[in-house]
């Protein structure tokens, strides 16, 4: 049987999406990403829900206060080793607007998907998002990352969005596969909302342990009874090995879990895992600890949609980080790793990556309050600038609130470069000239500074603007 | 002669919410620089407050889960040594969800009203979940200087006959988004809706506390002034970004 016409009005919304994407880049408004999904939704509310439903895999969804970009970019990685074709958010646009444009691009002038037979829609998802996303478009498997403080100016607490979720779970048909970190007990604890299986991935290598919590851990309390949990490792934040002494709810066993891994200073993560379709070997071109959860999501995410561990290997290793998020390019004859950072949890693993790696580091950090960063600049009283101490080299501030990331860092007994720069082309400019020749500078911005970085470093020549990437 | 300071931080665990703990930093650094030795007790849930031991109490804000655990414990076990110490002119400087529970009560959006230790003449009404939240860059006036700093407070506060605002609203919202008040005073204890971290881009307040406790201690406060151009330059962009957005209300 052929499929029914698609409507006309979904036609037109798919054609007034393009042409929209077409013009913002033509007028140098940016990547087409959010703006197209909004003016399609206008024309045929909907659009989404309708052409989701054209996708021959259907689809899944990343959500998360970390690593939901990283996980997703992971996914679709995977996903096109094993054949699928993707329909994917690589932009980072991330709200329904963001999904529609995707989904309007992957369609023809006629609103039907292309290839739909072999399409899979992989989104990543914002964490408000969840709800709405989930309800509109039907996906096999959704995957949490990890829950964090994040912007509480624009989400709210950690557990109005932990209950969001919830309802979201409590409200899906039994057969939607959840993918929940057992390592963080904000998200493992989502289980008991949850109707249909559920996957749980994992740390087991102790190798990899922290000290003890960072300042940036949020799910101290048991919910149950209130008792402190006790943990048995800490891997970061509040991620490690859990248990309430009290009532006995602790860590739940993880079917996909690393039992080894290796971070060499040098070259590819090493992860080791236990599956349920047996031991794998991944090889991953990023640093941080961070970036093996979100390898585990990814890969607990293939299984739930049946990927051999070949496909999931092959995709793993092809991985190029997403826009910014970590990145290197050669300027002016030294090099500079772009690590995008935007919360308390995630700057701590950036830390903690660059201090593991030998030598001093140069290292400029860029501090934005715009609304997509989050206008309240205090979550950097609560990162552990404390321990940089002796790995700097170069130390810059800049950013709209370059004053407070270098009085942070003074008051972290740090020796930031007295000059202030709020211009990130200029900041950029002078790290790069005191940045020794061959050396590196490593450059840790938020993320509207991640977009400024990118689009400076386009304008000097170097790595084309983050929608011409595929 | 050797100077000391002790300071109780209570419940650092569970009211830290908006970078609280850089307010700690600020006074350890500032102690240090003047040779001043600070001592920090840390004090959770279920840990008595010596209320003769400590020059300064710090509490920050939390979560309203957290902050309602925080609550029980503020009445039941430290409660009345917080009261005794601010009687007896110890520096308490509260921030948020803390400034909130040294209230007399606070009433939620639904439900029944929560109490509170009582140390401020002031109470806090929620006025429900379709109510604007109180969120933006902010800037008061206090003492002929100003104070910056960030909020984010669905409650609203009024002050009773025996408490006196902490500074005048410059921009922002403050304490109730109507009076043109921000925060309380009473004795030696502040009250005050500001993180950011507040200290460390507010010096001459940070210096303010720590020169009561110096004064209440040995008799005389006199500290040393510090290099604070950094400080002066955080504190001045706040002002000019907060200054410069409209606020819409």
């Amino acid at each position: 049987m052929t499929k029914p016409v698609a409507g006309v009005r979904t036609a037109a919304a798919v054609s007034t999406a393009k042409l929209a994407a077409a013009l913002s880049r033509r007028l140098g408004l940016g990547g087409g990403t959010a703006l197209p999904g909004l003016m399609a939704e206008a024309v045929a509310p909907g659009l989404a829900a309708r052409l989701a439903g054209e996708l021959g895999h259907g689809c899944l969804l990343v959500t998360g206060t970390n690593g939901k970009t990283t996980t997703a970019r992971l996914v679709r990685n995977i996903a096109r080793a094993a054949g699928y074709r993707p329909v994917h958010n690589g932009a980072g646009s991330n709200m329904m607007r963001g999904i529609t444009a995707a989904l309007s691009e992957a369609a023809d002038s006629q609103g039907r998907i292309r290839q739909g037979e072999r399409s899979l829609g992989v989104f990543e998802v914002d964490e408000a998002t969840l709800p709405e996303a989930a309800d509109a478009l039907g996906p096999r498997v959704i995957a949490f990352t990890n829950l964090f403080r994040d912007q509480l100016d624009r989400y709210g607490e950690v557990d109005s969005v932990a209950a969001l979720w919830r309802e979201a779970l409590a409200g899906l048909p039994p057969a939607v596969t959840v993918v929940l970190n057992a390592d963080d007990p904000g998200v493992a604890g989502l289980a008991d909302a949850c109707q249909g299986p559920i996957l749980f991935y994992g740390v087991a290598d102790t190798a990899c342990a922290v000290g003890g919590l960072e300042h940036a851990a949020d799910a101290r309390w048991c919910p149950v009874c209130g008792h402190e949990y006790a943990y048995s490792a800490v891997f970061y934040g509040h991620v490690g090995r859990w248990q309430c002494p009290a009532c006995g709810r602790s860590r739940p066993s993880a079917q996909v879990e690393a039992v080894r891994v290796e971070q060499p200073s040098a070259g590819p993560l090493g992860v080791e895992l236990t599956s349920p379709v047996g031991r794998l070997e991944l090889s991953l071109p990023l640093i941080g600890l961070y970036n093996v959860y979100n390898a585990l999501a990814a890969a607990a995410v293939a299984m739930a949609l049946g990927v051999e561990g070949a496909a999931i290997q092959r995709g793993v290793a092809s991985f190029t980080a997403a826009f910014g998020r970590q990145e290197r390019f050669d300027v002016r004859g030294r090099g500079v790793q772009t690590i995008l950072a935007k919360n308390p949890a995630g700057l701590n693993q950036v830390l903690r990556a660059l201090v593991a790696e030998s030598g001093p580091k140069n290292l400029l950090f860029l501090l934005n309050d715009d609304i997509a960063d989050g206008r309240d600049v205090s979550w950097i009283w609560d990162v552990d600038f404390e321990m940089l101490a002796g790995h700097t080299g170069l130390l810059l501030a800049s950013g709209r609130r370059a004053a407070d990331m270098a009085l942070r860092l003074k008051y972290a007994g740090l020796d930031p470069d007295p000059t202030l720069e709020c211009s990130a082309e200029r900041a950029l400019a002078r790290a790069l000239s005191l940045t020794p020749e061959l050396g590196t500078l490593y450059v840790v911005p938020t993320y509207t500074a991640m977009l400024q970085v990118r689009r400076i470093l386009a304008r000097w020549g170097h790595r084309p603007q983050f929608w011409e990437e595929t | 002669m050797e100077l000391s300071l002790r300071l109780a931080h209570l419940y650092p665990k569970q009211m830290n919410l908006y970078g609280d703990r850089g307010n700690i930093l600020c006074l350890r650094r500032r102690c240090a620089a003047r040779d001043i030795e600070l001592a920090v007790d840390e004090l959770e849930v279920g840990e008595p407050l010596d209320a003769t031991a400590c020059d300064l109490i710090f509490i920050g804000g939390a979560q309203d889960r957290e902050q309602r655990r925080v609550a029980a414990d503020l009445l039941e076990a430290k409660g009345e040594a917080l009261g005794r110490a601010v009687a007896a002119g110890v520096v308490v400087l509260a921030v948020c969800g803390g400034y909130q529970l040294l209230g007399r009560y606070y009433r939620p959006a639904a439900g029944e009203d929560l109490p509170g230790l009582g140390i401020f003449d002031a109470w806090t009404v929620h006025p429900g979940p379709t109510a604007k939240r109180f969120i933006g860059n902010v800037v008061v006036r206090w003492q002929g200087a100003t104070l910056v700093g960030f909020e984010n407070h669905g409650g609203r506060t009024f002050l009773g006959p025996a408490a006196r605002p902490l500074a005048r609203v410059i921009a922002g919202y403050g304490n109730n988004g109507r009076d043109g008040t921000e925060g309380v005073v009473q004795a030696n204890a502040f009250g005050t809706y500001l993180h950011g971290s507040l200290l460390p881009k507010n010096p001459r307040f940070a210096d303010h506390l720590i020169a009561l406790a110096l004064a209440r201690k040995y008799g005389q406060g006199e500290l040393a002034p510090l290099d604070d151009a950094l400080e002066e330059q955080a504190h001045a962009e706040a002002v000019r970004l907060a200054v410069r957005k409209p606020i819409f209300v």
